[in-house]
């Protein structure tokens, strides 16, 4: 069994879950759930720029620009979670 | 190796879906985090070992391998900021036993009930 369609449908699929995520970014009633779900949209892409690197036979390239994006995405979470910490009234 | 590799990738979806099911459906900050924390990255790591048992010895796993390393250390990890910060900044703890709050907040009415 080539699991080369299987690479696709699981491309596909995290596609729709980064879709689903963009509700709770859209609409979560806090700072810290958009801030979650964006984290989650980036850990999901990543993903999905490993899957595309499969699909496309360049996995060399796709696998640095997936280790670039793991780093500012944890960076990213990271420096927003710090800078909110100061502020107060997280409450909606 | 060919059922290795439907088999991890499956689960990796399925873990994925968990935590994406997770964030959407549970009623508040911290729950969220509880969901999208370990579920993500286990997910994550299953996807990332999988193709990398799939690539075979090479460069591309050593990257691979790397990501994943990565991704365990950092994505718990940020969350983690993130949830300490919501802590200290005052956000409340959503519980079953202050409807007020949850009517409030206007989320977790189908939860609060049970």
């Amino acid at each position: 069994m080539n699991p080369a369609p299987l690479f696709l449908g699981l491309a596909i699929f995290i596609a729709l879950l980064i879709a689903v995520n963009f509700y709770r970014v859209l609409v979560g009633p806090t700072i810290f759930d958009r801030l979650l779900a964006v984290g989650l949209v980036g850990s999901n892409a990543l993903l999905l720029i490993v899957l595309i690197g499969f699909l496309y036979e360049r996995a060399d390239m796709f696998l640095d620009l997936a280790l670039t994006y793991a780093i500012l995405n944890f960076i990213g979470v990271l420096a927003l979670g710090k800078f909110l910490e100061s502020r107060r009234g997280g409450n909606p | 190796m060919s059922v290795v590799v439907w088999i991890g990738l499956l689960g990796g979806a399925f873990f994925l879906l968990v935590s994406s099911i997770g964030v959407i459906r549970l009623p508040d900050f911290y729950s969220r985090s509880h969901a999208s924390a370990k579920s993500e990255t286990l997910g994550a790591m299953l996807v990332l070992g999988t193709l990398a048992l799939y690539n075979g010895l090479e460069l591309n796993s050593v990257k691979l391998l790397l990501v994943l390393v990565l991704v365990a250390l950092t994505s718990p990890t940020g969350i983690h900021a993130l949830a300490r910060a919501a802590l200290r900044s005052g956000l409340e703890i959503w519980t079953a036993r202050r409807p007020r709050e949850a009517v409030r907040t206007g989320e977790g009415r189908e939860c609060s009930g049970s």
